[in-house]
């Protein structure tokens, strides 16, 4: 970051090594939503086939998962599963792993994005045109291949624009990190606060990098949607 | 006989009347942001109508920008921030006037101007929507009867509006009850924080925890119930598309 320097001559609190500080908190931010947004997802998929097609034995405890997780804060998830690890996991072979705060997070984020990311997807497969369906029956298709050819692709396609707000949560709850010794963003932002007592610096500098992030992913979602869904245009 | 009963009977360790006291707290909270965000997102979306283009771009960058930021940050912003401004202006009036004050910033009504502040947005686009779901005919004849503009609101438009806003605002509204946990960061004692300081001296997070996530379901369950009542009696007269 050395490059810097002469940008910020002068200046009492961006110093280089405070814009190490926010560098750090963005790539841990960035690393553990990411993360979080891989395993929900994938672990989104079966769950959202199981709310779709499950029998009740299989739907009902999907159901409770997702409505316990999506009627409590994530604070709350976090917490439980934060200090649950530290408190019943301290001597068994797992502790090295779940020492660092970093994996507890990442696990309260990612089941908390599985339990939004099910119920997204559980309703673009419901809304599936039943003629797409027929179609793949008239021609034989059992109900895997149903499910794989016709149902899921046109299901994640329509899923996209609720997902990109999914997205955008995820990466503003995850502000919340801060609150468990993981030095994020907003933890980053606390430490420039509390040593050059200076909150308006600290937290609008943040809130800014958010907000660029933020319209990344927006600017991203667009680009995908316009490509995925190009057929459902109208052709000009 | 109540502190047994809030204790469920010895099971929260002496715990209990606190906890439970702490959901109050959370109640409020999310009582009085609902009010400030229902005051704001009026506001916003009047402005967002409006035929002022100032309005309308001052609106824009309020709903943007707070859409942008995560709700913790706002909320450390408003805290910590506020305190400076207060010590600024308290610094100015004891030069000035020699008044010697010293104000605290109170983490509840930090807590009430962040959250408050945040929906306020969403409650915007929500409003913006059910505004112009009414049709543009009734409000044209509330003029021609000669309604002055707040009887065209509260008469005519705020009764129709308010069944295209409902599922909006009650979305609006479990997402806020749950925003209100963070105000445990800033050292507001509410159940989230009075639960996890049980957890850390009791070293048993589970036992403390998963009473506040029952309290927290029994209210995200309450509020549905509600809702639907509300939609119920705002919807009688319209007939569904498909009965």
């Amino acid at each position: 970051m050395e490059w810097l320097a002469p940008l910020l001559e002068g200046n009492n609190i961006f110093t280089v090594s405070t814009m190490n500080e926010y560098w750090k908190g963005l790539v841990n931010t960035l690393q553990l939503v990411l993360l979080s947004l891989v395993v929900g997802g994938l672990l989104a998929i079966p769950l959202a086939l199981a709310r779709s097609y499950g029998k009740p034995w299989l739907n009902g405890p999907v159901w409770f998962f997702t409505y316990v997780f999506r009627g409590t804060p994530l604070i709350v998830q976090l917490y439980i599963i934060y200090y649950g690890s530290s408190f019943t996991l301290q001597d068994t072979f797992l502790w090295p792993v779940f020492k660092e705060a970093f994996y507890p997070a990442l696990i309260a984020f990612a089941l908390n994005t599985a339990a939004y990311t099910t119920e997204i997807l559980r309703g673009a497969i419901q809304q599936t045109p039943r003629g797409e369906i027929e179609a793949a029956k008239a021609y034989g298709m059992s109900q895997a291949r149903l499910v794989q050819r016709i149902v899921l692709p046109s299901a994640f396609r329509r899923a996209l624009p609720a997902y990109s707000n999914e997205v955008i949560f995820m990466l503003h709850a995850s502000a919340v990190a801060s609150t468990v010794t993981i030095l994020d963003l907003t933890g980053a932002a606390y430490l420039v606060y509390s040593r050059f007592y200076a909150p308006f610096e600290a937290f609008i500098f943040v809130a800014l990098v958010y907000l660029c992030v933020t319209f990344a992913i927006i600017g991203l979602f667009r680009a995908l949607e316009k490509r995925l869904l190009a057929h459902l245009h109208a052709a000009t | 006989m109540w502190e047994q009963i809030l204790d469920l009977n010895g099971v929260l360790r002496g715990y209990g009347p606190s906890i439970f006291s702490g959901a109050l707290v959370t109640i409020q909270l999310g009582i009085s942001s609902l009010i400030l965000s229902l005051a704001l997102g009026l506001a916003g979306a009047t402005a967002k109508l409006s035929n002022s283009r100032f309005l309308r771009s001052v609106a824009t960058l309020y709903t943007t920008l707070i859409r942008g930021v995560p709700d913790l940050v706002m909320m450390m912003l408003v805290y910590f921030g506020g305190q400076v401004l207060i010590n600024q202006f308290t610094d100015w009036l004891y030069e000035r006037y020699e008044i010697d004050i010293f104000i605290n910033v109170d983490q509840f009504v930090a807590g009430v101007v962040a959250i408050g502040f945040i929906f306020g947005a969403y409650m915007t686009e929500t409003f913006r929507g059910a505004f112009l779901a009414v049709d543009k005919g009734q409000l044209e004849a509330a003029k021609a009867y000669g309604m002055r503009p707040w009887q065209c609101f509260s008469r005519v438009m705020l009764p129709q509006m308010i069944r295209h806003a409902l599922p909006g605002l009650g979305n609006n509204w479990l997402v806020m009850l749950k925003t209100t946990a963070l105000v445990s960061v800033i050292g507001l004692s509410d159940m989230v924080r009075l639960a996890s300081e049980a957890a850390r001296a009791e070293h048993d997070p589970f036992r403390f925890f998963i009473p506040v996530v029952i309290v927290y379901l029994m209210l995200t369950a309450v509020s549905e119930w509600l809702i639907n009542k509300a939609n119920q009696r705002y919807s009688v007269g319209v007939i569904k598309a498909g009965d």
